[in-house]
């Protein structure tokens, strides 16, 4: 519904009505989604969760505006730099990489599919080169043709890490780029084809230090969307994006919104992937989080883009009104909230008395900590959550049916460890994060009960990895037995969500990285062997027995399988979460008006 | 007076750089007196994968590795004459007053600022026109009608109104009057006077309510404690006794007398909220001075920290100085001097 009716007359009356102000108003909230649940454009297929395997309110009418809000500033739309999955999801609309993840329901949206290339990446010299043809007659909004230089100049200013200290490292890692590069600005004329190479304008060939078998995912990385060297002005490029997508930008108010339209030069029969339903988005930042919770409802806001979920008091709503149950999802993310437990701390030096803490400790308060069912999500019990390939179900310290924690398994292992009566230790966690807060206190209760004490370090979050629970010496220094952590993937699979926990190259004595407690070499050259297995399904086999591994070595205590609780818009049509990112596809919706 | 204004403004001038000095020490040099590095302040605007290498040349690009009163001294040459930018692809120049490069967003602070600023002014101006009219107007007839039922309901919506938070009353407001009743506008809808001063009156009119709704109480209890001791004054005794009409005697007699307190407050009130609302810009999305001053603090985003600060600071001290020019006007005993 819109505001187009005469405000003046609606002013004059509320000044009436300025002492109603004590009037409830938080009720109704049912009558109004029931008169818009009737709808026959909704019909059967609302059901609470339904968009997280199927698609809800499926149409393919062109037309329409989507509005979406954020409740902060959007981290950057330069493709370059961008480093949130909402981005990464959004940018699909103004941008094409070379590879991207399927705008399609559930599993099948994790599955890579040639965007602006022709087809996935052709590897050779052991996975160690890949190369991709793109496809021809795809146009910048300027009309330009998009050129293999094109592709080539976005991964590498993409490299330059003081122009764009934000965004993914890996080109800077993995690229065989010559010492002493900086980057496009800095070196302009350095030759870089011992990194990627241009043959010719529609082929590009990647060159890597290492063989990296996983390849077409760094390829889906927004990073590759081609960017004109001519239009490209650095840092300020986030202002000034120059599309290849199906819509591009107008009137951009950094830090307060911007607005997508149609992009007359993008061509369908270029673009196999997309719809492109909607004549226009719109997207307002900086917006209440609570406000766009009761916009969405209302229906006046079409997506909540950061897709954390609705606030608490949205949640109570919804769950207790049948109506607005039906029309929300509650959709897996990518994402694992655990617990380190760190070896390096005596006594969790000895295997047993790490096991004592994954029997004792309570399985249940750890998520009611994150926030229940709903809001926190479901009880891990491996480090891949269900929704990246590769995941398997397996618990190897079964927390009793009850999944309170099995205490007479806890105080075998503390037998056999030799604190019979438990031990004392410390456990570290980001003092401005309540969940996190609660998160230790449920350990500190939890493990209490077989005598092993916890006193509760809060750090600041902005130093939490590189000065306190990721700075090794301080941890040994001050006893942080247990470090809460939590990690996402930057795609969903094996390499992009176990490298930076799992692998114990990553940990650097000045501190600063995710990993703070796995050290097994053995899991390092499995994550190596897993690089060079260029069959998907061989290689996603490869990172479940990591998993197992590193579990076997219980130095994570995997806590929940993150969910957030989203509230479907009523104006939208296609309707579906997609696995890739754990939030609705921002691709597919279209605008019903 | 002109002598009296013009020392007053050159003072402020002071003022406002000695504010900038406190706050660049405490954001600026306070962490490295508590032990930390230049690195570990730029690891705070680098992202979550940062080689050490690139947090370096972070704080190298944001200047946090030279000496805090190099920084101070480069920060301080730019409001006065301006500042460069290397933005990779090129350099930008920075006119005065240049505030400096968001650590965040890479945007120069002083345009944002006054990008900012109108938002603020509306809804402090606005709000404050309402809750003075509203705050004297209760007041002065619960003085006058003291004791009655209109006097003790008046005080008690004024207890209501003082006691109940902005973020619970607006989004209350907001839920009811936009997006239940469909009477005003959403939240984050503002429209710039320039563009429709109708709908820029329409976009603001339930956030100036319900701010002025907080702030009329305790100017309603000022006003009536004021009118109730000006109204037993020997000259009101006198302005009767000679005939003047009731409305006269109370308005221009009574009344000035009672402002003088309201207009201190109001002078502090307006000089805080024109510093930025920040509660309220919160609630109903505005993008004021307030939120983009909340905004730096939760990104730990110093320059903007410091733009903000200044222009609060510049605010309060300029309020500060009208109201004193007010008393003279009203108060024929002050002389300003």
């Amino acid at each position: 519904m819109n505001h187009s009716r005469s405000w003046r007359g609606r002013a004059l009356a509320v000044a009436g009505l300025s002492a109603t102000l004590v009037l409830a108003a938080c009720g109704g909230g049912g009558g109004e989604a029931g008169s818009q649940q009737g709808s026959s454009s909704q019909g059967a297929q609302a059901a609470f969760n339904a968009a997280s395997t199927s698609v809800v309110n499926p149409s393919d009418k062109k037309g329409g505006t989507l509005k979406f809000a954020n409740e902060g500033d959007w981290d950057t739309l330069d493709p370059g730099e961008t480093y949130y999955a909402y981005s990464w999801n959004f940018a699909r609309l103004y941008g094409r990489s070379l590879m991207m993840f399927q705008s399609a329901p559930g599993k099948e949206g994790n599955q890579l599919v040639p965007d602006l290339a022709e087809a996935a990446g052709e590897p050779s010299d052991g996975a160690k080169t890949w190369t991709y043809k793109l496809r021809k007659g795809v146009k910048f909004d300027d009309g330009a043709e998009v050129t293999s230089a094109d592709v080539k100049y976005a991964v590498l200013r993409s490299t330059d890490k003081q122009i764009f200290p934000n965004g993914p490292a890996y080109w800077d890692a993995l690229l065989d780029l010559p010492s002493g590069y900086k980057g496009p600005y800095k070196t302009p004329n350095m030759n870089t084809d011992s990194a990627i190479e241009t043959p010719d304008e529609y082929t590009i060939v990647f060159h890597m230090k290492k063989p990296f078998a996983a390849f077409d995912y760094l390829a889906q990385q927004p990073d590759t969307m081609p960017v004109p060297k001519d239009k490209d002005t650095g840092a300020k490029y986030r202002n000034s994006i120059v599309s290849t997508g199906p819509y591009k930008f107008a009137d951009v108010q950094p830090g307060k919104s911007f607005n997508l339209v149609r992009n007359d030069q993008w061509d369908q029969a270029t673009d196999p992937n997309r719809k492109a339903l909607p004549d226009r988005i719109e997207v307002t930042l900086n917006v209440n989080a609570d406000d766009i919770d009761n916009r969405i409802l209302s229906g006046d806001l079409d997506v909540a883009v950061t897709a954390v979920g609705v606030q608490p008091a949205a949640q109570s709503r919804i769950l207790q009104d049948p109506n607005l149950k039906a029309n929300a999802d509650n959709p897996l993310g990518v994402r694992n909230w655990y617990t380190s437990i760190i070896p390096t701390v005596a006594p969790l030096n000895n295997i047993e008395c790490r096991k004592a803490i994954m029997y004792a400790m309570d399985h249940t308060a750890y998520q009611t900590a994150y926030g229940g069912v709903f809001a926190g999500g479901d009880i891990a019990t491996t480090i891949l959550p269900p929704s990246v390939p590769g995941h398997a179900d397996f618990d190897l310290f079964p927390s009793g049916p009850d999944h309170k924690g099995d205490l007479d398994a806890a105080k075998k292992s503390l037998e056999a460890c030799g604190q019979p009566n438990g031990f004392a230790t410390n456990m570290g966690y980001r003092a401005e994060r309540p969940k996190e807060k609660a998160t230790a206190e449920a350990f500190q209760q939890a493990l209490g009960r077989v005598g092993i004490q916890l006193t509760l370090k809060p750090y600041p979050q902005g130093d939490y990895f590189a000065q306190y629970c990721g700075l090794p010496p301080y941890v040994v220094k001050n006893k942080l037995g247990l470090c809460t952590n939590g990690w996402a993937a930057d795609w969903p699979d094996g390499f992009g969500f176990l490298s930076q926990i799992t692998d114990s190259r990553v940990i650097r004595p000045a501190g600063g990285s995710s990993n703070m407690s796995v050290r097994i070499p053995e899991v390092d050259k499995m994550l190596d062997q897993a690089l060079t297995e260029l069959n998907t399904d061989k290689r996603n086999q490869m990172w479940g027995e990591i998993d197992k591994r590193v579990m076997e070595e219980a130095v994570i205590y995997p806590g929940v399988y993150s969910k957030s609780l989203l509230a479907r818009s009523k104006n939208a049509s296609n309707i579906f979460v997609t696995d890739a990112y754990g939030e609705y596809d921002y691709l597919g919706l279209g605008a019903q008006k | 007076m002109f002598a009296y204004i013009v020392r007053r403004l050159l003072w402020a001038v002071v003022l406002l750089v000695v504010l900038s000095m406190v706050t660049f020490s405490i954001f600026y040099l306070v962490p490295l007196l508590g032990g930390a590095t230049p690195e570990t302040l730029a690891a705070r605007y680098v992202g979550r994968a940062a080689t050490p290498e690139t947090v370096h040349l972070t704080a190298e690009k944001l200047g946090l590795l030279d000496p805090v009163p190099v920084q101070y001294w480069n920060w301080l040459k730019g409001v006065f004459v301006g500042a460069s930018y290397d933005y990779g692809a090129g350099v930008e120049q920075c006119p005065a007053p240049c505030l400096g490069y968001s650590f965040v967003t890479k945007q120069p602070v002083w345009p944002e600022l006054l990008d900012r600023a109108p938002v603020t002014i509306s809804l402090a101006l606005g709000a404050s026109i309402i809750w003075l009219v509203a705050g004297l107007s209760v007041g002065v007839i619960s003085a006058l009608r003291r004791g009655t039922i209109f006097d003790r309901g008046a005080m008690g919506i004024a207890l209501a109104g003082v006691s109940l938070p902005i973020f619970f009353t607006g989004l209350i407001a907001l839920a009811f009057f936009s997006y239940k009743l469909r009477i005003t506008a959403p939240g984050g809808t503002f429209v710039p006077f320039s563009e429709n001063p109708a709908r820029w009156a329409y976009s603001l009119l339930l956030p100036w309510i319900t701010l002025a709704f907080l702030f009329s109480a305790q100017y309603a209890r000022l006003t009536r404690a004021g009118m109730l001791e000006t109204m037993t004054e020997d000259y009101i005794r006198t302005a009767r006794a000679k005939g003047l009409p009731e409305r006269r005697v109370i308005l221009k007699h009574a009344l000035r007398g009672a402002l003088t307190p309201v207009l201190t407050i109001f002078g502090l009130d307006v000089g805080l909220l024109l510093g930025g609302a920040v509660l309220t810009e919160k609630t109903f999305s505005l993008n004021g001075l307030g939120k983009y001053g909340y905004d730096a603090i939760v990104n730990q985003d110093l320059p903007k920290i410091l733009g903000v600060t200044l222009v609060a600071g510049f605010f309060v001290i300029m309020t500060n100085l009208f109201v004193d020019l007010l008393y003279g006007v009203i108060d024929p005993r002050v002389r300003l001097e």
